[in-house]
């Protein structure tokens, strides 16, 4: 019997091939993605990266909501042009709270993983609101309706335990303070500034759209741009640590 | 649009003898879990949280009583006996929903070109994004890239699997009600998929943007699509399975298995639109790819190379060339294919190694493209001659051509050190166009094209003048648009990449993008012609089905072996 007659049984038996088709696929997915479950370099936690602050996570969900990561990548490779453009290439820890991730795949504009503090939150409302007027070149759509849409903070804490479950490590302090700390971090005058700055480390505190009241969906927004890639301090990270 | 008459035309007229007429479980069973899903979603709706998810569910509720009504007014309307699965001794195949599908690609398909020539027009002149959320890019680019993908792809998908798996089984579509719900829940899908995009519903990750409702919802629509697929290969009155079965059964099993595999999500609430993914990071983005790059591996290669298996012998009315080869180039590419994820992730953090074996696989995988390619072309050997008269069969010659050329850049693209220039520019972008474009878009025209005078009984095409016509502006655009992007994806990447002498980076990203802009404008230009090349072969598509000439129906001597 020859190799192709034995093919035979594959087309006279539809079961046979549904089987023999997930068994072939099934191989390439396996090897690939379970050691990513199991590598250190794959999980390892590196000193500074916390969790989004409750504003910053409802900026994040703006950026996803918007589709800005089909424009901008948050992934900066190590190649000289890069690290010389946008900073320190990207850590694989430095995105393991990202559910999903936003690596992306594009750059019509410039790489994001490193943005933050590196303009004033000034900059980016005029910029987010008209990015011509700041940019004349820029072909970015403008989100002027960002400032007039105010965030919710009493669902936030929700968002934050169904993170929770999927292995984000928000504490019960965290959750159960959600929705003043989301207050507190857009209003520097806001009596809970201190316990919010306790409970997550180097989060900046300010009125970023400038205007008072509720935080609006520019204040979250801005605040995530802000904090992208600053966890992480360089300076004490030995790059020679791995090397045997 | 079309009237409903033209769908759902009586396979029979034949006599029926007198038996009591009774509803069937399939109608009483799934009008009822409509009228109940119905129920659910109207009590979700008053309580949901956000806006688009009380339209959505809203929406939802109509949709599931006017499926009540569909499945009540059609059982008044049917004869007592279901349609008999033969008649006369010749099968009696099931074209009710093939039509369906193949009118609701075209819409789709013209849909979606559209707003890809609108979003190609927003970054050549961003003042076209107005300011307002709906209507930005952001927003847009998923209704594109879902339109063309799974609306008008997917439809030509069903609608020619479930010809092909009827002809070349010789047996009825398995199911009464079955093959129905697919095509409407599918278009369902597209439906809440596409209005979630616009009004900012979305899980962000590329080609799996919808939400946990629409990905459960989907995930009963394609098990039923497997069900009817495979039930009617079961039926079959033909010893083997054709091999254009084979790919798509892989392109039904495989999405099966990727869109499980990259959607399991946590809801904040279940009566909200937001979820969570439950991977994060790094194992996100290997997940992302490895579906991402698989949609185009099952969906839109497996799929459409088995239009490719059919169609073109059909059309040129000569055997596939090789029975071995076709065998090789189906095992060969199922297996390599889910291995290439990892070179959408070069250079990221990603381990090496697995950056490593995604880059290898890709490289490999040029082997089975390239002998499935041969495959095709060599089908006309002996009948090359009809390229000159047949438009029609040129453009699926062409797109296989197209197929042979992205499947080759693509490799090109997966070694690691091309990959450092082309990653994030425009030249992925000109990729996957020259393979959506110049493939997928080119073997469903002539696909379609084909299918429609036969599903229609008519005797041919109302014009082929205008097949013509439609093939060279399409050809046109799709040669603008491609060149448009490798130009542009090659520039940008030196840009970047430039050093002065004194080891400054010569250019900011800026100048970067002002760069871009004389071929935004032709690409914008070539996507215009390429809608244009549609709406023709819309009109002629119509005409087909209004005035052609309809088909004397062969004696069954003379009925063709498959």
């Amino acid at each position: 019997m020859s190799f192709w007659t034995r093919h035979q049984i594959f087309e006279k038996n539809s079961i046979i091939l549904i089987v023999g088709i997930l068994l072939v696929i099934a191989i390439g997915g396996l090897v690939e993605i379970t050691p990513l479950f199991y590598l250190k370099s794959t999980i390892e936690v590196v000193d500074g990266v916390r969790p989004y602050t409750p504003l910053e996570l409802a900026g994040r969900n703006i950026y996803v909501r918007e589709g800005c990561y089909l424009c901008h990548s948050q992934m900066i490779r190590p190649l000289r042009d890069e690290v010389e453009r946008y900073g320190h290439f990207s850590l694989a820890a430095e995105s393991m709270f990202d559910h999903p991730f936003q690596w992306g795949s594009k750059r019509t504009g410039p790489d994001l993983a490193r943005v933050g503090a590196k303009y004033s939150d000034d900059w980016h409302v005029t910029h987010l609101t008209n990015p011509r007027a700041i940019v004349p070149q820029s072909v970015m759509p403008g989100y002027p309706f960002l400032s007039s849409i105010e965030v919710d903070p009493d669902t936030i804490a929700d968002h934050m335990r169904t993170l929770r479950t999927v292995g984000v490590p928000y504490t019960d302090d965290q959750i159960a303070n959600a929705a003043a700390d989301m207050k507190a971090q857009a209003d520097p005058d806001n009596a809970g500034t201190d316990a919010f700055t306790k409970r997550y480390a180097k989060a900046a505190v300010r009125n970023f759209d400038g205007k008072s009241g509720t935080p609006t969906e520019m204040d979250a927004l801005i605040a995530y741009l802000q904090m992208l890639g600053t966890l992480v301090d360089f300076k004490l990270y030995s790059e020679k640590a791995n090397l045997r | 649009m079309v009237s409903g008459g033209v769908f759902f035309q009586r396979e029979s007229a034949m006599p029926q003898p007198s038996i009591s007429k009774t509803m069937t479980t399939g109608e009483s069973g799934l009008a009822l879990v409509f009228a109940v899903a119905a129920f659910l979603c109207l009590i979700a709706s008053a309580k949901a949280l956000d806006a688009p998810f009380a339209f959505h569910t809203g929406l939802s509720a109509a949709a599931s009583l006017a499926a009540v009504f569909f499945i009540i007014n059609r059982y008044y309307d049917r004869p007592a006996r279901l349609p008999p699965a033969e008649i006369n001794g010749r099968p009696n195949y099931n074209m009710g929903p093939i039509k369906f599908t193949a009118a609701i690609a075209m819409f789709w398909g013209i849909a979606g070109f559209l707003v890809g020539l609108i979003i190609a027009s927003q970054l050549a002149w961003p003042a076209l994004n107005f300011d307002l959320p709906w209507i930005q890019f952001g927003r847009l680019r998923p209704l594109h890239t879902s339109a063309v993908i799974f609306a008008f792809g997917g439809n030509v998908l069903i609608g020619t699997s479930f010809y092909v798996v009827q002809k070349s089984c010789r047996a009825r579509l398995a199911g009464d009600l079955a093959p129905w719900f697919v095509v409407l829940g599918y278009n369902y899908f597209i439906l809440i998929a596409g209005t979630g995009y616009l009004l900012g519903v979305t899980q962000s990750k590329e080609y799996a943007e919808p939400e946990w409702y629409a990905d459960l919802w989907l995930t009963i629509v394609w098990v039923t699509y497997l069900l009817v697929f495979l039930g009617t290969i079961i039926k079959r009155k033909e010893p083997h399975i054709f091999v254009a079965n084979w790919f798509y059964l892989a392109f039904i099993v495989t999405i099966a298995v990727l869109h499980l595999g990259n959607n399991p999500a946590l809801p904040v609430s279940f009566f909200g639109s937001k979820s969570y993914i439950a991977w994060g990071g790094i194992q996100d983005a290997m997940f992302q790819w490895w579906y991402g790059h698989n949609a185009v591996g099952f969906f839109l290669t497996a799929g459409f190379l088995a239009i490719m298996y059919y169609f073109i012998p059909k059309r040129a009315e000569r055997p596939i060339y090789s029975y071995r080869l076709s065998i090789i180039h189906f095992w060969a590419l199922i297996f390599l294919y889910i291995w290439a994820g990892p070179h959408h992730l070069h250079y990221t953090a990603l381990p090496d190694w697995t950056q490593t074996l995604g880059m290898t696989f890709s490289i490999m995988l040029w082997m089975p493209s390239w002998g499935g390619m041969i495959n095709g072309l060599m089908t006309l050997s002996g009948a090359w001659d009809k390229l000159r008269t047949d438009p029609v069969l040129r453009m699926l010659v062409v797109s296989v051509a197209f197929y042979g050329m992205s499947t080759f850049e693509g490799p090109m693209m997966s070694i690691k050190v091309v990959n450092s220039l082309s990653h994030y520019t425009d030249w992925t972008i000109g990729h996957v166009h020259s393979g959506a474009l110049g493939w997928v878009g080119f073997v469903s025209f002539g696909a379609l094209y084909c299918l429609v005078p036969w599903i229609w009984n008519r005797k041919g095409l109302y014009s082929l003048k205008l097949v013509n016509w439609h093939f060279w502006i399409a050809t046109l655009g799709i040669v603008l648009y491609i060149s448009a992007m490798w130009v542009s994806g090659i520039l940008q990447g030196l840009m970047w990449r430039a050093y002065t002498s004194l080891g400054f980076l010569e250019y900011s990203f800026i100048e970067s993008v002002e760069a871009m802009h004389p071929f935004y404008v032709i690409r914008a230009a070539g996507g215009a012609l390429f809608l244009i090349g549609a709406l023709i072969m819309a009109y002629n598509l119509w005409m087909t089905v209004r005035v052609g000439e309809q088909e004397v129906q062969m004696p069954v001597a003379l009925q063709p072996a498959e």
